[in-house]
């Protein structure tokens, strides 16, 4: 039988499981893999940072469902994709990363570019590998894609030692895994789902909250059939954004820290909540012990972790949420529930969340969202950063399409959106992809702007430039009397920047060049970046204050003081969590 | 409460480092960790007394099977179980009088000792946590120069924590 090396085992392993697209950067450690790379066809995006892979792989796997592949090399190498690998773990987001490390001989005496890789990265990825013998690779590289992508998705890493990846052995690759302590369940147990159905049928206000886990599952048709038959409000959570039409009228909105009003309340009100592939974050729950103190709760998650891990459940479900609704759809009544949803759609008038003036009277980043959303008829990519413009991009935005607001919910990393964008474009390669970022975050990451003028991206920048960490200095202004500490910004010229880069780019700073740079951007044939100069104090409303409850949703600067001096008084003079 | 957990993992370079990290991780203090081979090859058994409410021990139950190497894991602080460890104590005794009265508790106990020294007699016990206690009590006014204690392991009585777990195996083959 033929003699491969590691690199090319890993090569071979890696057509077999169909990658195509692999994002990454050479170093010391990996230039024998390098080196074989060449012979093979995949596409391989050169990062200029690798955390810039690890979420480009990440962007990538969010849009195609298929895992993200990224490589770096040895020590700064794999410490530099550790931000997106604890990303991807939060998120639930299939990836293998594949790291370069000393050679087996010299582990454990502080080589140069020498680090504990899988150390490091255990509470971070889903499972990780140190292959210390080349006949193990090939194995490893099969089980680690099967982690990442069965049960509930996660980053699955494999650490390189450089001579594992020049010793020769026999290549065959194991039709046969064998991992007896991984068997995730997926199949809904039908006693758990009758009894669900019964409590369903039985409610008068409930409520679905859907999660990622539908667009993991791609649910997307289960969702709505299960919704349409019993004439169920739905609430997505912002990683759930665009499991359902926002332009369907059993859609309500998304909940927690700066979701809709109604939304807030229709939880606070509720009878019955089924909750599907979602974890109940406390960005979410608001304060616990106040979340939804009238209803019953069906949680549905293919992760039995996370099912009583910080709301009581009234019936568990273990399984995949395609698998479970179906089954849940056949089990229950037709129904309706038109009181409830008069009481919603009052609380809709009586507190429009989303209601943006014609024409604000300054350059207003909502209604800058909003522009886009008409420019684009709700028919983009739109992948966002962290704070503020990641919040109105999330409200004012209405997104139709399945899987197309990709964004980071967990970990919340600034600088995810620009290389997310970069993968997702390489799986999308057809749709019209817009990264939405703020001063702040863009300056993490803004290196990368090289792969998409190298590669020519046609990507869409909308930079909402506040010259502040816009939501810090909203918490400052809020909560901690104006004292703005460490939060305005003096940027670089973003025009010249995007000349220096070859990325045509435009500066909007009144409100009537706004739909004008947004048609001029989606004209180009290729990048384009547009720098909005936006009213540094504008604040993101609904905003459920730190340690408060869902009902105490605030909407605007006048409630902050008289809510947060009840939160406060109710908590014993702390304000209590983050 | 305390709570004792069986978990049956496989033999695999880290895992140690898994487990304990997950506890520490999800907040818990280990009271006691101990591990070793067990019947069959390539499974390792690890024995944690933990203390903790009922929620929480469920809640790291749950993320215990979530990592690749943990094949089964049980509370078996409800069962009917054998628990045992072991303890070295090396206990000053520099005349006959003292020497022969720790001899006397050891026996009570039905400990060994294990070595003699001019000034000192190291003194081995096997037995429940609570037993280890009640000699150290008694010995503690000689004077304890040195004690090693191996944590406890449990067994339950009657079946078998690997006999479930062949039998979820071939639940889950068929």
């Amino acid at each position: 039988m033929q003699q491969l090396n590691g690199s090319q085992i890993l090569c071979e392993s890696l057509l077999r499981e169909g990658v195509d697209t692999i994002f990454g950067m050479p170093g010391g450690a990996v230039i024998p893999l390098y080196n074989v790379l060449l012979d093979y066809p995949f596409k391989h995006v050169l990062c200029r940072h690798e955390q810039g892979a690890a979420h480009m792989a990440d962007g990538y796997a969010r849009a195609t469902g298929k895992v993200g592949v990224c490589i770096g090399t040895s020590g700064p190498g794999a410490t530099n994709m550790v931000t997106g690998i604890a990303t991807a773990m939060m998120d639930s987001v299939p990836m293998v990363v594949i790291t370069g490390q000393v050679p087996t001989y010299m582990i454990g005496k502080d080589a140069f570019q020498e680090t504990d890789t899988t150390g490091i990265t255990m509470p971070i990825t889903k499972h990780n590998y140190l292959v210390m013998d080349v006949k193990d690779l090939a194995r490893v590289v099969r089980e680690a894609f099967h982690i990442a992508r069965t049960g509930r998705p996660g980053p699955v890493l494999i650490d390189l030692p450089k001579d594992v990846t020049t010793n020769e052995t026999t290549f065959e690759y194991p039709s046969k895994l064998s991992l007896p302590g991984f068997k995730p369940k997926t199949q809904g147990h039908i006693r758990q789902i009758r009894q669900a159905a019964r409590l369903i049928d039985e409610a008068r206000k409930p409520l679905v909250m859907a999660g990622h886990g539908i667009i993991l599952s791609e649910a997307y048709d289960e969702l709505r059939e299960f919704a349409e038959k019993i004439q169920i409000p739905v609430i997505t959570t912002l990683l759930g954004i665009s499991a359902f039409p926002e332009t369907h009228p059993l859609y309500l909105g998304w909940p927690g820290m700066h979701g809709m009003y109604y939304c807030n309340m229709a939880i606070s009100h509720a009878d019955l909540i089924v909750a599907v592939g979602m974890r109940m974050d406390d960005r979410v729950t608001g304060r616990l012990n106040a979340f939804a103190p009238h209803a019953q709760i069906v949680h549905i998650d293919i992760d039995p972790a996370e099912l009583g891990k910080n709301v009581r459940t009234a019936v568990p479900i273990v399984g995949d949420a395609k698998h479970v609704l179906k089954l849940l759809t056949q089990e229950v009544r037709d129904n309706r529930h038109d009181g409830w949803w008069e009481q919603l759609n009052q609380w809709r008038v009586e507190h429009p969340s989303l209601a943006l003036p014609d024409r604000p009277e300054k350059m207003s980043s909502p209604w800058i969202v909003r522009q886009l959303y008409h420019a684009t008829k709700g028919n983009a990519v739109l992948v966002t950063d962290v704070g503020q413009a990641q919040m109105w991009a999330a409200q004012h935005y209405f997104f139709s399409k399945p899987n197309t607001h990709i964004t980071s919910g967990g970990l919340g990393p600034m600088g995810y959106a620009l290389p997310a964008s970069i993968g997702v474009q390489y799986g999308r390669p057809n749709d019209e992809v817009w990264c939405v970022t703020g001063d702040g975050g863009f300056q993490m990451t803004l290196e990368e702007l090289a792969v998409i003028r190298e590669e020519n991206l046609p990507i869409k920048i909308a930079l909402f430039n506040n010259s502040y960490l816009g939501m810090v200095r909203q918490w400052q202004q809020l909560f901690f009397n104006e004292r703005y500490s460490a939060v305005k910004m003096w940027n670089p010229n973003y025009v010249k920047l995007g000349e220096a880069y070859e990325i045509p780019t435009v500066r909007c700073t009144q409100l009537d060049e706004v739909a004008p740079a947004l048609e001029w951007a989606r004209q180009i044939d290729g990048p384009a970046m547009i720098e909005f100069m936006v009213d540094p104090y504008e604040n993101v409303f609904p905003m459920v204050p730190p340690g408060a409850s869902l009902q105490e949703t605030i909407e605007g600067v006048e409630d902050v003081a008289p809510q947060t001096a009840k939160i406060a008084a109710a908590a014993g003079g702390s304000s209590g969590g983050v | 409460m305390k709570h004792t957990l069986v978990a049956l993992v496989e033999n695999q370079p880290g895992v140690l480092m898994r487990v304990a990290n997950l506890f520490a991780r999800r907040g818990f203090n280990i009271e006691s960790f101990t591990v070793g081979h067990t019947e069959t090859t390539k499974l390792s058994r690890m024995t944690v007394v933990v203390d903790g409410a009922q929620t929480q021990v469920e809640q790291v139950i749950k993320q215990l099977y979530k990592l690749i190497d943990v094949l089964k894991v049980s509370d078996v602080t409800e069962d009917r179980t054998i628990d045992r460890e072991l303890a070295l104590i090396k206990v000053t005794a520099s005349n006959s009088a003292s020497r022969a009265e720790v001899v006397q508790f050891v026996n009570i106990f039905r400990g060994k000792i294990v070595d003699v020294a001019p000034d000192s007699l190291i003194v081995e016990v096997t037995g429940t946590e609570e037993k280890v206690d009640s000699l150290l009590d008694v010995l503690r006014p000689f004077g304890i120069k040195e004690m090693v204690r191996t944590g406890t392991v449990a067994m339950t009585r009657g079946g078998s924590v690997s006999a479930r777990l062949a039998e979820d195996r071939l639940e889950a083959a068929g």
